[in-house]
C-alpha cells in the first residue's frame, strides 16, 4: 500500500507539522517515508509545498509525479488548486476553505469555491473556525490533519492520535489533548461529509 | 531500504559494524551530519546557505557535540570556513566544511589549495546544489570542481546512503590523502527519510601532523612535485570509483537502451520501474566517474540515457570514451530537460514511457511570490529610501543576497542589481567612478561580514561616492536566524575600515521614525565621499523566537 500526498500552503502556515506528526507515526507503524520540503528564500509568504510519500515498500523518488498524488491536503483553497495537476483522477483534496490573501490579485472567493465545486473527490472545511470554536485557534492544523485521516488508510488514526502525543509532548498535556481534540473534529467533518 | 541496493547496509571501510541503531526520520542534510559525528568529527566549519544551512544547525544541537566539544560556530564566509577546516586537517583529526553551490566559489581559493596540500585528517566538503534554483541565483553543478581541483566526489541517492556516505567519505579522505566534495542537491539536502544509524561511533583522531610537512608549503618548488602527484593519484582515484559499493553496473534484459544514472537521478529511474529496471543501468554515486564501467555499459547496448541533476557533466564527457556508433540521449539533445531539477515526469518521458493523466493547472489560482514579512524592518528602510530617491532621478541602488533583495519586487521596486555577495558595495564604487549619482549600495549585516568588509576597505581607499546601506537585523535571516559574524560591532567595523566616524549613522527603521530616517540618508548621500548608514532593527521572525524563550 502506498499513498502520495501534497501538503500546500502559504509559507508561516505551518504544514510542516502535520508532517512532522504523520512523519512520527509513520516510523513507528514502520511504514517507508519520504517528505521533500522546500526552504529559503520560497518561504517568506509565498506559496509552500511539501511532497510526502508514505509506502510499505521501499519508496525511491522524493518526489510525487505529475497526476500521481492520492490526496493534496492543503491549508489554503487556492494554494490546493495550484496542485491540480499532480492529483492522480481519482485523488482526494482536503482543504482549508478559509483564504490567506496576502497578494493583490487574490482571485474572488466564489471563483476559487466553484473551482473546487468542479473536483470530484472533495473535503472542504473551515479549519481556523473549527479550531476557533473548540477554543484551539492554533491548533487548526490538526483539524486538517484529522479531515485528512479519514481517507488516509494507511495510517489508522489511532497512530495519528499516537504521533501527535509524541510530537506535543514536551509542550504540555493541555496542549496535546487541545491537538487531539482538534484532529477529533476534524475527522468527524470528514467522515460525515463521505457519508 | 532499498533492498536492490547492497551498499547501504554495509560498512564501506570492509568491517562488519553493521549493527543498526534506532531508526530516524532525517533530512539529507541531517542524515549527513549525523554521519559525520558518528565519523568522529571535530569541527564543522560553514556559511549559512539554503539548502545547506541544516547540516550545521544539526551538529549544533546535537548532545554528542557539547561531548566531545565539536567545534560548530558559524563562519564569517566559506572562505574562512574552509581554511578553518584545513587548519583541523593539518593538526590530523576530521573536519567537515558545509555550504550552498555557490558558497564553493568564494572558497574556491583555499579549495583549490586543499588539493594540492591534500588531506592529513578527513576533509569533507559538503556542497548543496540547487538545481532549478529554488532559493540561488545560478545552478551550477558543484561535481566540475571535482575535475578542475582533481578531488573525488561523491553524491548520495538516499538519505541512508548520505549518512553511510559521509562516513566513507572522511575514510577516503584519509585513506588517499585527498579532500573530498560531498554534493547533495536540493531533493536530498531537503527530503525526509529513514535512516538507520550505527550503534558504533568512532573516536576523534588524536593530534598527529602531516607526516611530508614539505606538501603543505605550497611554493611552487613544492607544488610541482605534488602537482605530479595529484595528476597519478587522480588515476587512482578513477580505479577507486570503479571499484566503489557505491557505483553499480546492473544488468537488464533489454538492450534496446542502457541508463546512466547519477546520485538521484538513480531515485527517478527506478521510480518508474517497481519491479526492477529491464535496462541495464550503471548508478555512479563516486567520481571521478570510472570511465571502464562506463564503457561496460555501452558494450551491452547501442544507446546510452544519461540523467543526472544539474549541469550535463558527465554527458559532455562521454565524446571519447565511448564507441561514436554509441548513440547518447541526456540534457544536450534534449531528451532530458536542459535546465531545472530532475523530476520523475522528466525521466518517465526520456525512457519513452507514456505519462500520466494529468488536469491542466486552475486558471483560477494567482501567483504567490516570496514577500517581505509584514512588519519586517527592510520594509520601512526601503520605504524611507524611496522616500529620498524620488528626487535624485540619477540614482541607482546596488543591492545584495539576502531577504531584503525581495526589495526588488513591488511595491519596492527599490534595487537596481543583484549579482553574489558582497557586490552591492564594489559595484556601486565602480558605478559611481563613471559618474552615478546618487549610488547607494543595500546590504544586510551578515552579508556585509560575510564579503562587504572588504569592499568598503576598497571605497575608503578610492574615497567613493557612495552610501553604504547596511540593513541589519541582527541575524542572518534568510536561511533561518543564524548568528551574524558582526553583530553589535558594525560601527567600530566600519570606523576601523577608515569610514570617518561623522558618516556612519544609524537609524532605526519604524513607520514614525521616516522624518529622521530621510533625513540621515538625504545627509549622506549630499556627503561627497563612503559613508554607512545602519538601518537596525531586529528581525521580526528572530524577535518572536526570543521573546518565547
Amino acid at each position: 500500500m502506498k499513498k502520495d500526498i501534497i501538503l500546500a500552503g502559504v509559507g508561516g502556515q505551518g504544514i510542516l507539522s502535520i508532517a512532522t506528526v504523520i512523519g512520527s507515526a509513520a516510523l513507528q507503524q514502520g511504514l517507508h517515508l519520504k517528505q521533500a520540503e522546500v526552504h529559503g528564500m520560497s518561504q517568506r509568504g509565498g506559496d509552500v509545498q511539501s511532497n510526502l510519500r508514505l509506502s510499505s515498500a521501499p519508496i525511491y523518488s522524493d518526489l510525487i509525479p505529475r497526476g500521481g498524488a492520492d490526496l493534496i491536503v492543503s491549508l489554503e483553497p487556492m494554494e490546493a488548486l495550484r496542485y491540480l495537476p499532480y492529483l492522480a483522477p481519482d485523488g482526494w483534496i482536503i482543504t482549508n476553505t478559509a483564504p490567506l490573501v496576502n497578494i493583490p490579485d487574490y482571485p474572488p472567493m466564489d471563483a476559487v469555491l466553484a473551482e473546487l465545486g468542479k473536483q470530484p473527490h472533495v473535503v472542504a472545511l473551515d479549519v481556523d473556525a473549527l479550531a476557533k470554536d473548540l477554543g484551539a485557534p492554533r491548533a487548526a492544523n490538526m483539524v486538517l490533519l484529522g479531515a485528512m485521516a479519514a481517507l488516509l488508510r494507511i495510517l489508522e488514526p489511532d497512530a495519528l492520535r499516537e504521533g501527535i502525543r509524541r510530537v506535543f509532548a514536551r509542550k504540555g498535556d493541555a496542549v496535546v489533548e487541545s491537538n487531539i481534540k482538534a484532529f477529533d473534529a476534524g475527522l468527524e467533518h470528514a467522515q460525515n461529509k463521505q457519508q | 531500504m532499498e533492498l536492490d541496493n547492497p551498499v547501504i547496509f554495509c560498512n564501506f571501510t570492509g568491517d562488519n559494524r553493521c549493527i543498526m541503531a534506532d531508526k530516524q526520520l532525517l533530512l539529507g542534510d541531517e542524515a549527513l551530519a549525523l554521519g559525520a559525528l558518528h565519523a568522529g568529527l571535530t569541527g564543522v566549519y560553514a556559511y549559512p546557505g539554503t539548502p545547506s544551512t541544516e547540516i550545521t544547525e544539526y551538529i549544533q544541537a546535537h548532545p554528542l557535540t557539547r561531548e566531545r566539544a565539536v567545534h560548530c560556530a558559524w563562519s564569517s564566509n566559506e572562505k574562512t570556513a574552509m581554511e578553518g577546516a584545513l587548519g583541523v586537517s593539518y593538526a590530523g583529526k576530521r573536519a567537515l566544511v558545509c555550504m550552498k553551490h555557490v558558497g564553493m566559489n568564494v572558497c574556491a581559493d583555499p579549495l583549490m589549495g586543499s588539493a594540492m596540500v591534500g588531506a592529513n585528517g578527513g576533509l569533507v566538503v559538503a556542497a548543496c546544489d540547487d538545481p532549478s534554483m529554488h532559493s540561488s541565483q545560478n545552478e551550477q553543478d558543484s561535481r566540475f570542481w571535482g575535475t578542475f581541483g582533481m578531488m573525488p566526489v561523491f553524491e548520495p541517492s538516499s538519505q541512508q546512503e548520505a549518512y553511510v556516505m559521509t562516513r566513507a567519505a572522511f575514510d577516503y579522505s584519509e585513506k588517499r590523502g585527498i579532500p573530498v566534495i560531498l554534493r547533495l542537491t536540493t531533493r536530498m539536502a531537503h527530503s525526509r527519510a529513514v535512516v538507520e544509524p550505527w550503534d558504533e561511533i568512532r573516536e576523534q583522531n588524536a593530534l598527529k601532523y602531516p607526516e611530508n610537512p614539505r606538501q603543505w608549503v605550497d611554493l611552487p618548488v613544492n607544488a610541482r612535485v605534488r602537482n605530479r602527484q595529484l595528476i597519478r593519484d587522480y588515476a587512482q582515484f578513477e580505479e577507486d570509483a570503479a571499484a566503489s559499493p557505491f557505483n553499480f553496473l546492473k544488468d537488464g534484459p533489454d538492450h534496446s537502451l542502457g541508463v546512466i544514472a547519477c546520485g538521484i537521478a538513480y531515485n527517478y529511474l527506478m521510480e518508474n520501474y517497481p519491479d526492477g529496471c529491464p535496462y541495464p543501468v550503471l548508478k555512479i554515486s563516486q567520481y571521478p566517474f570510472p570511465k571502464a564501467l562506463v564503457r561496460e555499459l555501452a558494450g551491452m547496448v547501442e544507446t546510452v540515457l544519461v540523467l543526472e541533476e544539474g549541469q550535463p557533466l558527465l554527458e559532455e564527457r562521454l565524446c571519447g570514451v565511448l564507441d561514436p556508433g554509441i548513440v547518447v540521449h541526456g540534457r544536450l539533445d534534449g531528451s532530458v530537460n536542459r535546465d531545472g531539477e530532475l523530476t520523475p515526469d522528466a525521466v518517465r518521458a526520456a525512457l519513452g514511457l507514456p505519462a500520466l493523466p494529468v488536469q491542466p493547472a486552475s486558471a483560477v489560482v494567482a501567483p504567490r511570490p516570496p514577500a517581505l514579512c509584514m512588519g519586517c524592518g527592510h520594509r520601512d528602510f526601503f520605504t524611507a529610501l524611496n522616500n529620498v530617491l524620488r528626487d535624485y532621478e540619477g540614482a541607482r541602488v546596488f543591492g545584495d543576497i539576502g531577504c531584503y533583495t525581495l526589495g526588488w519586487m513591488p511595491p519596492f521596486r527599490a534595487l537596481h542589481t543583484c549579482v553574489e555577495m558582497g557586490a552591492s558595495v564594489t559595484m556601486a564604487q565602480g558605478a559611481a567612478y563613471c559618474g552615478t549619482w546618487p549610488a547607494v549600495a543595500v546590504i544586510g549585516d551578515s552579508t556585509f561580514t560575510h564579503s562587504g568588509m572588504t569592499g568598503l576597505l576598497d571605497a575608503v581607499n578610492t574615497d567613493a561616492d557612495i552610501v553604504v546601506c547596511i540593513s541589519d537585523n541582527l541575524t542572518t535571516g534568510m536561511t533561518g536566524g543564524q548568528d551574524s559574524a558582526g553583530t553589535g560591532r558594525l560601527e567600530a567595523i566600519c570606523e576601523g575600515l577608515g569610514v570617518p566616524r561623522a558618516h556612519i549613522r544609524t537609524i532605526v527603521p519604524l513607520p514614525k521614525n521616516y522624518p529622521e530616517m530621510e533625513q540621515v540618508i538625504r545627509e549622506e548621500i549630499e556627503y561627497h565621499g563612503v559613508s554607512v548608514v545602519i538601518s537596525r532593527r531586529e528581525c521580526i521572525q528572530t524577535a518572536k523566537r526570543h521573546a518565547k524563550k
